[in-house]
Formats: structure tokens, sequence, C-alpha cells
């Protein structure tokens, strides 16, 4: 068919109105639930809009943006997203390259299962996860301080959630434990589709491993890790449940995220245009990084 | 030579030590909710951590069970505000009606949209698909809680705020699934297509028995990612519901922390309800599961 230069009228017709039948349904959701929020997202952030819908918008530009710039809660929670960001994606793709190369040539049953347990943290869910992980960092009963202390490392109780200076590490810690599940599974299959023949190819001609992974598996393997970069980056910027569940953004505003600053705007304070120019602020920030991520790929 | 093998060997022992390590501190929490779930008070709040309950007890389950409580259902009949109300259970019993059903309803939703929306742009040559496909690429790298204020208003007007449909629709809405979808329709060979059509098949029956047939892995992949996504979506369901007989049990083990933040045994309790089913879900269609992730990701 697509090797046909000219499809006869009626049966481009008939293709057109079959391809629109069949993206009907699917479209009516995204345009509705995506698509529209999406742009009213852009569109009311530049006015002053909250919960009431009796009472008018009113137009103000670009005020809610000149206002994040020196809101201090704002800059706070963007610091503190950015670092989130910055340790844990590459933590999260160096640690899920290495557990993926380190089982991707054991036998079929014992990989899937080390798969398994490093996915569990995800399919439990982020609700059951934050709860259990609120008991061991307790600072009575927590089992982090008893197994700290019993070690040596800590001769006192830490508040690890109440102590300003390590909320944010109790926070990213736990988010690690929840983003490498689907990066090992990604790797596990690249690495698995790598021709073995290459490889085998450049240990005959006396590569090392170490030499035969960066000039073979590493590049080819690339396209993977750009796709680990990108969503773990979303994943990252979207960190929530957890700040909501165990911190609130505290203590003192050391684990407040932009993510939970426009949940905080907009369901506490019900400033639902300012909370709209944070998220297209945070929209423009993924978008930059991934453009970023890209470029760099691309590259190397 | 010899010290090459060597020191590989010593290498790989290493890297499998440390693998096994981090692999207990992965399933470490899980094993800490289900076994908190059955511990004794006295247990849970123990100075010493107990690593493996002493004494078994079903308490926190029955403080759990009598809580809160909830119709078993409310069906409205149409076109009065009657309702079918069902007997009285335990809340948590109501709360997992509805994220079942929540979950079960976006997979199929999502599925037959998916479907026929990647099929149509793998396959159909119509008009605005470049166009279509840009804007879901697009809009699968945002974080979807940047939309989360247009999208309660929306819903608010719509009159679906407090109702399970209101985290269902944007679930269906979110166009991963006619990504991968479309992954999948890209290798249906073009000339069954083109036989169909010659042999007078409608559209719909070709889509029906012949694109279906070819890319039901691909479907059984899609239902198992969303309805596992769908269960854990937090985020979504906090914002959109709010009356205890509408929760879903993620939701309503944060609430019951939130009022009982100490009583870590009934909150354990709570949260292996919450993550049991999802996890024998997923062990049960891991193949599928890790497929799909593979999928969406190999030419994205």
């Amino acid at each position: 068919m697509a090797n046909q230069p000219s499809m006869s009228r009626a049966l481009a017709r008939r293709e057109n109105i079959a391809g629109y039948l069949f993206m009907l349904p699917s479209l009516i959701f995204f345009v509705g639930f995506v698509v529209i929020p999406m742009v009213l997202c852009v569109y009311t952030s530049f006015f002053d809009s909250n919960m009431n819908q009796n009472t008018p918008d009113v137009f103000i530009g670009f005020a809610n943006y000149a206002e994040l710039w020196k809101d201090p809660v704002f800059i706070k929670a963007l610091k503190n997203t950015f670092i989130i960001v910055f340790v844990s994606v590459p933590v999260v793709c160096i640690f899920s390259l290495w557990v993926a190369s380190a089982i991707y040539r054991m036998k079929d049953s014992i990989m899937s299962l080390f798969r398994i347990i490093f996915y569990l943290p995800v399919v439990t869910g982020s609700v059951a996860v934050t709860v259990v992980w609120k008991w061991i960092y307790n600072n009575y009963y927590g089992v982090l301080n008893y197994l700290l202390k019993g070690m040596g490392v800590i001769d006192q109780n830490i508040n690890w959630l109440g102590d300003q200076r390590f909320a944010l590490w109790g926070i990213i810690i736990i988010l690690l434990t929840t983003s490498v599940g689907q990066p090992i599974v990604l790797y596990v299959s690249a690495l698995g589709n790598v021709d073995a023949t290459l490889v085998e190819a450049a240990e005959v001609d006396g590569a090392s491993d170490l030499q035969s992974f960066w000039k073979i598996r590493w590049p080819l393997i690339m396209p993977t890790t750009l796709y680990i970069l990108v969503i773990t980056t979303i994943n990252s910027f979207q960190c929530f449940a957890l700040i909501q569940l165990l911190t609130s953004g505290g203590p003192n505003y050391a684990t407040e995220t932009v993510m939970y600053y426009i949940y905080y705007t907009a369901f506490k304070l019900y400033r639902f245009g300012y909370g709209n120019a944070m998220g297209v602020i945070l929209a423009i920030f993924i978008g930059l990084l991934s453009a970023v991520q890209f470029r760099l790929a691309k590259e190397t | 030579m010899n010290t090459g093998v060597k020191k590989i060997t010593a290498y790989k022992v290493l890297s499998i030590i440390l693998l096994i390590i981090f692999a207990i501190l992965f399933a470490f929490p899980l094993y800490w909710i289900l076994t908190g779930a059955l511990k004794t008070p006295a247990a849970i709040n123990a100075a010493s951590p107990e690593w493996f309950p002493h004494e078994f007890t079903l308490r926190n389950f029955q403080v759990l069970f009598t809580k809160r409580s909830a119709p078993l259902y409310e069906l409205p009949i149409p076109f009065t505000k009657l309702k079918v109300v069902g007997a009285t259970v335990p809340a948590a019993v109501r709360w997992l009606v509805n994220t079942v059903f929540m979950a079960v309803m976006a997979m199929v939703l999502t599925c037959i949209t998916a479907a026929a929306a990647g099929y149509a742009l793998a396959k159909k040559r119509f008009r605005g698909r470049y166009l279509i496909f840009s804007l879901i690429v697009a809009a699968m790298a945002l974080p979807k809680q940047v939309i989360l204020i247009p999208l309660i208003r929306e819903i608010s007007s719509l009159g679906l705020y407090d109702n399970i449909w209101a985290v269902i629709f944007p679930t269906v809405g979110w166009p991963f699934g006619v990504f991968l979808m479309k992954q999948f329709s890209e290798g249906i060979p073009g000339e069954m297509l083109e036989a169909a059509r010659i042999d007078g098949a409608s559209e719909l029956r070709t889509f029906t028995s012949v694109v279906v047939p070819i890319i039901k892995p691909g479907i059984g992949a899609l239902a198992i990612f969303t309805f596992i996504n769908s269960w854990n979506d937090y985020f979504m369901q906090l914002i959109m519901l709010t009356s205890n007989a509408n929760l879903t049990i993620s939701l309503g083990i944060a609430t019951m922390q939130a009022e009982n933040s100490t009583d870590y045994g009934l909150i354990m309790a709570g949260a292996a309800l919450a993550s049991v089913p999802i996890i024998i879900v997923f062990l049960l269609f891991q193949k599928y599961f890790t497929q799909g992730i593979t999928m969406g990701a190999v030419k994205g």
C-alpha cells in the first residue's frame, strides 16, 4: 500500500474516515482530560484565579510569574527539586546499569528473581512504601536508628525526617528505591539485545571486559540510557507522595519541592493562577532538561 | 591470562555479594509491612525491633476493619436522585471494591481506545496523523501533576468531583497507551490488511479479526501496566476523591495514617491490604509487564 505512488481518491477518503473513527474514542479522552487542561494551565497562569467559580478571574499578565521569583518558598522549593533531580538521576542510572550488567547473564530464573525484587518497591505503591519508611525512620521505634546505633555510626537517636540536615536526604533515599525498578528492566533487555558475536569478536581480539563494555555495549545501549535519563528526570520532578505523607515540605521548608508547593498553593491557599504559573515553569524546566539530555546523548 | 581469570572471579564474587545485600535492602520494606501487620502493639513499639515476630496477632486487621464502615456499593438510579445502597461493611472493604472497579475500568477503556488509536496511527494514512502523534509524544514528556489545577476545575464543572470516574477518565486520556500500541501495530504486515480489504471485510471487521489477534501480546502488556499504575496512582486519587465511601485503598490508608500516626501496627495492616493484591497481580503477569515496559522504550 505504501509503495503505490498515488492512492485512488476513494481509497484515500476511506483511509481518512477510518483513521479518524479509530482515533476518535482515544482523542476524546486525550483532548478532554490532557490537552484542554494543559492549554487552560497556561491560560490561567495569566489570571488572578481562585477556587470560587462565581467570581470572574482577573487578567494580570505576567504578575504571577514575577511574584514567583520573589517568593522565598518557591525559590527554596526549586532548589530542593533540583537537588533531588541532580542526585537521583545519575545514581539511578549508574546503579541500575550496574545491577543489570551483573544479572543479565545469569540463569533466567535467578535473573528474574532479582528483577522482581528491585521492582517490588514500585509495585508496592507509594502510600504503602511511604508509611513503612516513616516507621523505619521513626525517632524512637525506627529500625534505622537501632541499626546505626548498634554499629556505632551514631550515638544518639536522630529524628531523620524532623531534622533540617537529614530530611531531604531521607526523602531522596526512598525515592531512589522506588526509581530503579524500571531502569533495571530496561537495561537488562537492552544488554540482552546486544549482538553476542560483536562482543566475542572483540574478546578474541584481546579486548578486556571493561574495554568491550565501553567500546561495544555502551554505545549500543545509548538509546536506552537516554530514555532512562528522561523518565527518571520526569519521575524525580514529580516526587510528591513521599513529601505529602512524610514531611509536608517541612521542617522549615527543608523538603519543599515545586510539585508539593503547587499542590499546597492550589489546595490550601486556593490560588489557582499562581499554582498554574508554577506548573508552567516546572514544565519548561523539564522540557529544557530533556532537550539538554538529548543533545548530550547525541554528541557522545 | 591466569591472573586475569582470577580477577574476574574476585570481581564477580564481590558484585554478587553486593547484589544480595542490595536485594535484601530492597525487599526489607515489604517484609517489614507484612510482619508489622501481624505484630502485637508491644512488639511494634519495642526498643529493639523483633526481626521476626515472636507472636502473631490479627489485632491490627480487626482494628482496621472496625474503625470505619461504609456501604458495600451505591448505584444511582438513572434520572432520579435515588440510589441502591448495599449492606454496610468495613470501609476498607469498600475501598478495595472502589480500587478494583477503578483499575479494571481504567484498564478496559485504555486498552480499547489505545488499541484502536495505535492501529490508526501506525497503519491508517489519514491527514493530521503526524500532528496528533507529536502532540502525544510531547504530552508524555510532561508531568501529569502540572495539569492538576485545570483538571480539577474541569472535573467539577462536569459534576464528577469526588466520583471514581474522575480518576478513571484522566487515566484513560494519558497517551502512553496509544504510544505503546502504535509501536506494536507497526509490526502488522501490510499484506494481511490488504488481503482483508480485497476480501471485502469492513474496517471494523479487519480491526477485530486481523489486527487485534496480532497485537494481543501488546494489549496484554498494556492491560497489566495500566491496572498496576492506576491502582497506585495516589496523586490523582488524592485530589479527586474526598468522602469516606469514595476513597481508594491507598487513599484510605493515607487518611488513616494521618489520624492514627503512631499506631504502626494498624497502618502496616492497611499497607499490607493495599499492596498485597497488586503484588500478586504483578507476580502473575510479570512477563507481560516487563514486555510492556521494554516495548514502550525500544523506539522511544
